[in-house]
């Protein structure tokens, strides 16, 4: 780890006022990934500018139009423990709780779960090209072991998937993410929040350089009625998705009115597709039906020497949990079997 | 407790230098006085002279740096000192009370729940602040939530056993 200055930001103001002013600072929240990061000296800072002594955002508070905003500063597992969040958006609560650990949960904050780098084995091997760490020196997974990488939005630069599992919730529910910088305050839908590589694989996300998460709104229907997030892991705790789905249902006289299906771990950013969800409009679900939608959403995959399987693996996840949507109850919360 | 803090001088490379952070721990007031990117459990083991609390992995991994903060378990190689400012933090020194192992401590040793010991002082921690969650309620669920903790020896049935006798103990206080 490099040595770096330190500075305690009283507000958000403050906080942007002092990554313009400092030399190469950059914000820490829950830390559990930057500093991780930068033992491994795969970054580093000059100045850290500490944002959770912030008294703001901290909350999960009611939205006039009955959505929820999620404090950026408040922690992953407070979140996913509310009542308004269990009660209303019962999916966000799951797939939160079925990343990580319980410690790492009560250290994470919302804004910093949005942030986290991927856990590619050659982004972590400083010895090794790797285009997110290094612009312009090659993707070494492509040609090696690949069985954790992408099957989705893949090109020749990066291979490399998005790990978080409440960001999966996130997008299926249609967030907005609130931001404040050096330009403003502006509100990116989530969709629109993270990257696909590109020419710029060292780009994760589409926030500027000194912007800061103050928070996430969620629209009012939380899909709370039916509703399922499935994670397929290698070790059935404490392991990143091989393939995670989250669905949400709304279902009117037996048949579907609107479905949310993201995936997990299949890509450089949470996995949604417009065409497989208009397809189930109207349909009376079923395992047939429910297949044909995954076979939409999977329709463009490749896979690599290693990860191939993840294509009939993520097909078959998708059936599986909108089954499960159908019924909640047949889920069971963190890593036990479920259905 | 160590009173006797090291002072660790600036790098000569640069101008960064230590500053005093206030914590309460084990419910002692220490005034510390550390670089910005000495960790938590660094700034325990050396220079509060609290050793119980181990450093395994050092990157989130294995748990065996689990304390309380304020209450609540988190992983002290992954939080730096200086961002704990005016926290109560909770070690293995201090589960103890009067001269009085905690429930766990003596469970632990009753359900013969470690063969090193290296991971003890990170589960004990962990488990505590489990209890106080009080979200796990089956065996799996203590199982899931205790994922954190990894135990290389391999008493984890011992360790949930331990687990799952006090907090039903609890239950019926």
């Amino acid at each position: 780890m490099n040595n770096f200055d330190y500075f305690r930001a009283a507000s958000v103001q403050e906080a942007i006022g002092l990554s313009v002013e400092e030399d190469d600072a950059k914000y820490i929240a829950g830390g559990t990934n930057l500093i991780d990061l930068m033992k491994y000296n795969l970054t580093d800072a000059h100045t850290l500018v500490d944002l959770t002594k912030i008294r703001d955002h901290h909350e999960i508070q009611e939205l006039p139009d009955g959505g929820l905003r999620l404090g950026a500063f408040e922690t992953n597992a407070k979140t996913a423990w509310h009542p308004l969040v269990e009660g209303r958006y019962p999916l966000l609560s799951r797939a939160i709780l079925a990343g990580a650990t319980a410690q790492i949960r009560n250290m994470a904050t919302n804004g910093g779960n949005l942030l986290q780098k991927t856990r590619c084995y050659y982004f972590y091997d400083a010895n090794v090209p790797c285009n997110k760490r290094e612009p312009g020196s090659g993707c070494s997974a492509i040609g090696g072991y690949n069985r954790i990488m992408a099957i989705l939005g893949t090109n020749e630069h990066c291979i490399a998937v998005f790990p978080s599992d409440m960001c999966v919730a996130l997008a299926a529910l249609d967030a907005v993410v609130n931001v404040e910088g050096p330009q403003g305050a502006r509100s990116i839908p989530f969709a629109d929040f993270h990257r696909l590589p590109g020419n710029t694989p060292q780009l994760d996300n589409n926030l500027q350089e000194g912007e800061i998460i103050t928070g996430i709104d969620l629209p009012a229907n939380g899909y709370a009625q039916n509703y399922s997030y499935l994670k397929i892991r290698d070790r059935n705790s404490y392991a990143f998705a091989l393939v995670s789905v989250a669905t949400g249902l709304k279902l009117e006289d037996g048949h579907i009115q609107s479905a949310r299906i993201a995936l997990g771990g299949v890509a450089h950013k949470p996995w949604r597709d417009e065409a497989a969800e208009n397809f189930l409009k109207e349909k009376e679900p079923s395992v047939p039906v429910f297949r044909e939608a995954a076979e939409i959403m999977l329709a463009g995959a490749v896979g690599y020497e290693h990860n191939a399987f993840k294509i009939e693996l993520a097909k078959r996840a998708i059936v599986r949990n909108c089954m499960m949507a159908l019924n909640p109850e047949t889920q069971v919360p963190g890593a036990g079997p479920s259905l | 407790m160590n009173t006797n803090f090291p002072d660790i001088p600036a790098s000569p490379k640069t101008t960064f230098s230590a500053r005093p952070v206030t914590l309460r721990i084990n419910g002692n007031p220490v005034e510390l006085n550390v670089l910005p990117w000495v960790s938590l459990l660094d700034a325990l083991r050396e220079y509060a002279g609290l050793t119980g609390t181990k450093k395994g992995c050092d990157h989130g991994q294995c748990g065996a740096c689990t304390v309380l903060c304020d209450g609540e378990r988190i992983l002290s190689c992954l939080t730096l000192a200086v961002m704990k400012e005016g926290s109560e933090i909770t070690t293995i020194e201090g589960v103890a009370q009067d001269g009085e192992l905690h429930p766990l401590q003596k469970a632990f040793i009753e359900h013969d729940a470690f063969q090193c010991g290296y991971c003890t002082p990170g589960q004990i921690c962990s488990a505590i602040g489990l209890l106080r969650e009080g979200k796990a309620e089956t065996r799996d669920e203590v199982k899931e939530l205790m994922s954190g903790n990894l135990c290389r020896c391999g008493a984890n049935t011992n360790i949930i056993d331990a687990i799952m006798d006090v907090k039903n103990l609890s239950a019926h206080e």
